[in-house]
């Protein structure tokens, strides 16, 4: 099965030297992710509704929607995180360069390892800075100490956190303070260098300034990641994002350049939510 | 000042009068029981107590304290083992099956069957197919009563460990034995320990298991443990009773009692203080 993290890495790579001939913000990126007629059902209660759209590569997806869209059910999709819950069930197909995430064939750890997640409330683990970057890491590589160091480093600066707790790695991460916390966790999901990563409502329990910096990250990052985040805040989105989906009910309303859903969107109901008519 | 104000204020210090005394008279007799265990135990206290065996007449404790702390230390590793297996599993993999509710259910049962009784099924499972008391038999009735104590503190501490975090670690592509060991473990760490120490505190004192299964002996045993098995709570007893007419036994029991009591306090004091620092953690 061609779904090694090897495989991936080098397809990644060459993704990305022929994105860098083609202009960054534009409608014919190459598709990293495509959803094609996704159900999705809580029990009895369908919470995602026949959604086809496509999430394009090295580009910045944003989700949002009024709450109960099923913005965050949509996310979670991605990873397949729900299969952690029973009950739950998926019809349909989203595709990771080409290939059903949804087989049951798949190894749903490696997948995972592929694809990043970043949650609503921050996460750090019960353990010390250091190995909460090293926690994923560990899992799919074997470094000696020294590499793993670097990767540590590199992560956290990648994540802008370094500077602030190169001399604490030994303490706690759950004694940082909430923004930090979040830049940690956005670090240890780099460490494992995913090709997607995909953000829950990040900034959410955050203040302004530590809001500016994940947002300053996520635009950084979208070098080399692919990236969808939902969020609740419309200026968010607009800020960050270079395609934004509309979804309401379940159903996704539109999907399109972020530029165009903010100034001119084809939807009544996408107007009317961006106009703040409801929310 | 309004008369139902005023009321009100009487009745508030009435009551706050009853709380404060009801309080002072639980601790008071906590404290006789202290006060009288410092006296005329420390009085017996000698280092013959620690090193000499006990004798129909004289000797020490020596021999009952080893055999207690070896049946104990035994029994919690034993009830360690099985203990957190099978919280782990009710808390993170049983969860909400017909089977963990059950197993629940017999584990809330067994967290408050009288302890003779679990002594009296270790006689007849183990001691009478035997044909002899012996500190296996001791120790399986010790372990019998922590396992349900760490049990419960594994699944209750697990529990406690936001969902999350098995989330977070899921979605850096974990297997879920990873996820459990690794960070849910971590998180209820200091309750789980918690728990096993207020088992060990539980069973270092109990008697009447041990009548039944390790029974008692004034010899030294190391680690013999197909033999029968001197133990402090079950010398304490014969000494205050049936041996009562020779002072120096009546002096020792005192003195046995005192370290009794010595080991337990420990134990719940170190228990305190590694939950006091879960909770600043």
């Amino acid at each position: 099965m061609n779904f090694s993290r090897e495989g991936s890495m080098s397809a990644r790579i060459n993704e990305s030297t022929l994105q860098a001939t083609t202009s960054p913000v534009n409608s014919v990126a190459a598709a990293k992710l495509k959803v094609e007629e996704l159900n999705f059902y809580y029990g009895n209660f369908q919470a995602l509704k026949n959604i086809t759209m496509e999430v394009p590569a090295n580009q910045v997806t944003a989700f949002i929607g009024p709450s109960g869209c099923g913005k965050s059910t949509m996310l979670r999709c991605f990873n397949r995180i729900h299969d952690l819950y029973p009950g739950l069930r998926t019809e349909g197909q989203i595709l990771l360069d080409g290939q059903d995430i949804n087989d049951r064939k798949i190894d749903i750890n490696l997948l995972r390892s592929r694809i990043g997640m970043v949650f609503q409330k921050p996460t750090p683990f019960p353990m010390s800075v250091f190995d909460n970057i090293a926690f994923g890491v560990k899992l799919y590589e074997r470094l000696s100490a020294r590499d793993m160091e670097e990767r540590v480093e590199w992560a956290l600066k990648k994540a802008a956190l370094w500077e602030e707790v190169k001399d604490k790695l030994k303490q706690s991460g759950q004694a940082l303070s909430g923004g930090q916390q979040q830049r940690l966790c956005i670090a240890r999901t780099i460490a494992v260098k995913p090709e997607v990563i995909l953000l829950d409502e990040p900034t959410s329990a955050l203040d302004p300034i530590s809001t500016g910096y994940i947002e300053d990250l996520v635009n950084e990052l979208k070098a080399d990641y692919t990236i969808v985040i939902v969020t609740h805040n419309m200026q968010q989105a607009a800020r960050v994002s270079d395609v934004t989906a509309f979804m309401y009910l379940g159903e996704l309303i539109e999907c399109d350049e972020t530029t165009r859903i903010f100034t001119q969107p084809a939807h009544k109901r996408t107007e009317d939510y961006i106009t703040g008519r409801y929310g | 000042m309004n008369s139902v104000y005023q009321r009100r204020r009487i009745i508030n210090r009435m009551v706050m009068t009853l709380c404060v005394a009801a309080a002072a008279f639980g601790i008071l007799w906590l404290l006789m029981i202290l006060g009288t265990l410092m006296f005329k135990g420390a009085a017996a206290l000698s280092p013959d107590v620690f090193l000499e065996r006990t004798k129909m007449s004289g000797g020490g404790l020596g021999n009952a304290i080893l055999g207690s702390l070896i049946m104990t230390a035994l029994a919690t590793v034993v009830g360690t083992v099985i203990g957190v297996a099978a919280g782990t599993w009710l808390a993170e993999y049983g969860t909400k099956s017909r089977l963990a509710s059950t197993v629940r259910f017999i584990n809330d049962v067994l967290l408050s069957a009288p302890s003779i009784i679990i002594g009296l099924f270790v006689y007849a499972v183990m001691v009478l197919p035997m044909g002899h008391f012996s500190g296996w038999a001791g120790v399986a009735a010790l372990a019998v009563i922590i396992i349900p104590v760490v049990i419960r503190a594994t699944e209750d501490m697990l529990k406690l460990v936001p969902n999350t975090l098995r989330e977070a670690a899921s979605a850096l592509g974990a297997h879920r034995w990873w996820v459990v060991t690794k960070v849910c473990y971590g998180g209820a760490r200091a309750g789980i320990i918690t728990g096993i120490l207020l088992g060990c505190a539980r069973v270092s004192g109990e008697t009447a298991p041990l009548l039944f299964t390790s029974l008692n002996s004034n010899q030294w045993n190391f680690f013999d443990m197909d033999s029968e098995m001197p133990n402090l709570p079950m010398t304490l007893y014969q000494n205050m009773t049936i041996n009562s007419f020779i002072p120096r036994q009546v002096e020792l029991a005192w003195a046995g009692a005192l370290i009794l009591t010595a080991a337990v306090l420990a134990l719940n004091i170190i228990a305190r203080i590694i939950s006091s620092r879960r909770s600043k953690g």
